[in-house]
């Protein structure tokens, strides 16, 4: 419906063909070729925003009048909801982990899968494969390899004679377990970003710090890191945004549980508003998700200046 | 001749690059015969073998998936562990098709992938067009205003949304799981940015020809801006497939189930038949895995060109 509507639109536009030159500007045709985009922005992603911080404002059920009850849901998430500290702790503790985790191993294997080896190509593009399976299956697939008696307990017993851990039924392993999953289906991004960024890199000046008595090492950490820096950069802002809004692999893998000790905060935001039906009680666990993204992205781009280097 | 310019600057980038090189002494000039030179020259035969075994322990969840998928419910736990069981039940996916539809569910995530995605690419052009070529009074800050919203996660719009969709009375329609995410700010911002790469001079002669906007967009800027729309199309495509919070949300049908939702709904209904479950999950994630190992080259490559990342 909305796509023949923008055909329409367009089509429109080809008579009138205004003027390159013309001192008005070509506000007609802007405002044809904006008009499908901005209706669907308008309405699914500006009003939205717009919508989710006032309802925040409210005490919002499904059914019956929402009711103004100003920071009161803000107030009761940081003053009397146990559940949301814990949501809010568990997620620091997931970004904590698999942020540091996702970048060294994805940088570690860029740099490893160097123009020595043979097939790289196809290298990258598997470890690339679990990013881009729906999350559910790979989280599935975990949950076989996790669950007592499953492969990694029955290696266990196989090599060492005692069990594995129980690792989603205790709360000591269960967020851990939960991270090793997430970095193993997600690290293929940024190695294939940091592969193009070291490919990107001239020979010649390493070459040139061989030269000069640098070892491998230290050609990477002076030479060849400086010189990706931008990418390295980009890539830790987006994981870093990306692994706040976890949800899927605790949702599947241990349900939030045991106790709460895999709670993050978008799966507490879920149960509150769609399990619990506190409309606004949910949108302001957004808020404070939003809120906690923008400060750390913003506290990224301020700290780039000291070791980020942009050639052009 | 131009289409070909682009097709080097992105060769540049691509991955398998640096095979060509090691032929070239080039720039070591004198000093080339140096004694670390000689050195790299020693096919990796260890390091290739490590790297080997780590991507076997990489992929052996999936090669255990599928393993497990062909077992009988017996044999799924076993000390020591087993490869294969007495024989291959193949009929293990017709028995997890019997459990839930998941042809229906795979022809359902099609159809919102594919329209979803085709709604993104032209909306996003246009968009991009617009604030890439065209002049008109407050562009900049409209295009601040798109630019804003990427940092807003999905999560803040899902509650509106969902009481949009109720509103409506969109609940367990395919509108609901595909307009919500079609008219996002980043198919407009990848696409403007790819746009304004592209030298103003080849539109010229056509301005001059008398083309106005449509047919410039149309006929000289989607061709170039391909490899940026294939980009743009893949990502999309596998964004609707995997997506799972918002189906989740709005969508308690088997009509509209999506592939991620049924293997949920497996999960909840049958979760103990890990068997059957290891035949649903490989069915649920061999379409956009093929479509990666398929489309390989042109996801390194726009990879390197967008730089898409971080998920």
């Amino acid at each position: 419906m909305a796509l023949t509507g923008a055909v329409r639109v367009t089509d429109a536009v080809e008579t009138p063909a205004p003027a390159r030159g013309s001192k008005k500007g070509d506000g007609r045709a802007a405002s044809a070729f904006l008009l499908p985009g901005a209706i669907g922005f308008v309405a699914f992603t500006a009003f939205p925003i717009v919508a989710s911080l006032v309802m925040s404002f409210f005490d919002w059920p499904v059914l019956g009048d929402p009711t103004f009850i100003g920071f009161g849901n803000f107030v009761e998430l940081f003053t009397t909801d146990p559940v949301f500290t814990t949501a809010l702790l568990n997620t620091a503790v997931f970004v904590l982990l698999y942020v540091p985790v996702n970048i060294v191993v994805s940088m570690g294997l860029a740099v490893w899968i160097s123009p020595r080896i043979v097939g790289r190509r196809y290298y990258r593009v598997l470890f690339f494969v679990p990013a881009v399976t729906p999350m559910v299956g790979n989280a599935v697939v975990f949950g076989l390899l996790y669950t007592p008696r499953g492969l990694i307990d029955s290696v266990f017993q196989t090599l060492f004679g005692v069990s594995a851990p129980n690792f989603l039924g205790s709360s000591t392993w269960a967020l851990p377990a939960v991270v090793l999953m997430s970095v193993w289906q997600g690290f293929g991004y940024n190695l294939l970003v940091f592969s193009a960024a070291l490919d990107a890199v001239p020979p010649s000046l390493t070459e040139a710090a061989a030269i000069d008595g640098a070892g491998p090492v230290r050609q990477f950490f002076s030479v060849v890191l400086p010189l990706m820096s931008p990418s390295l950069f980009f890539a830790t802002v987006l994981t870093l945004i990306s692994s706040f809004q976890v949800f899927v692999q605790p949702y599947i893998l241990t349900g939030g549980g045991p106790g709460n000790s895999t709670t993050t905060l978008v799966m507490y935001l879920y149960q509150s508003g769609f399990q619990n039906f506190r409309l606004g009680f949910a949108s302001a666990i957004a808020w404070v998700l939003f809120v906690i993204i923008m400060g750390l992205t913003a506290i990224q781009f301020l700290g780039q200046k000291k070791w980020v280097h942009y050639d052009q | 001749m131009t289409s070909e310019a682009l097709g080097t600057r992105s060769a540049a980038l691509s991955a398998d690059d640096g095979t060509g090189t090691p032929g070239t002494p080039g720039p070591g000039g004198p000093a080339g015969g140096l004694v670390p030179q000689n050195r790299k020259k020693r096919p990796p035969v260890v390091s290739q073998l490590l790297l080997t075994l780590a991507l076997l322990l990489f992929l052996a969840p999936l090669a255990w998936m599928v393993l497990s998928s062909l077992k009988s419910a017996g044999e799924i736990f076993t000390t020591p562990p087993k490869l294969f069981g007495e024989s291959l039940l193949f009929s293990n996916y017709s028995d997890a098709l019997d459990f839930l539809p998941f042809g229906r569910f795979m022809l359902n995530t099609a159809f919102v992938a594919v329209t979803g995605t085709v709604i993104t690419l032209v909306t996003s052009a246009l968009s991009a067009y617009a604030f890439a070529r065209l002049r008109f009074r407050g562009r900049d800050s409209l295009f601040l205003v798109y630019l804003g919203t990427l940092m807003v996660p999905q999560e803040v719009v899902v509650v509106p949304m969902f009481l949009i969709m109720n509103q409506l009375g969109w609940i367990n329609t395919f509108q609901a799981l595909i307009l919500p995410w079609a008219f996002t700010a980043f198919g407009t911002f990848l696409l403007r940015q790819f746009f304004l790469t592209i030298p103003k001079e080849l539109e010229e002669s056509a301005r001059i020809d008398g083309a106005g906007h449509w047919r410039i967009l149309t006929q000289i800027i989607v061709p170039i801006a391909a490899p940026a729309f294939a980009v743009l199309a893949v990502f999309t495509f596998i964004t609707y497939w995997n997506s799972f919070l918002w189906p989740l949300i709005v969508t308690n049908d088997v009509t509209t189930t999506t592939v991620p939702l049924g293997l949920n709904l497996f999960l909840g209904q049958n979760g103990q038949a890990w068997n059957l479950l290891m035949a649903a999950a490989t069915i649920s994630m061999a379409p956009t895995a093929l479509l990666v190992l398929l489309l390989q080259r042109y996801l390194v490559k726009g990879i390197a060109l967008s730089g898409l990342g971080g998920r």
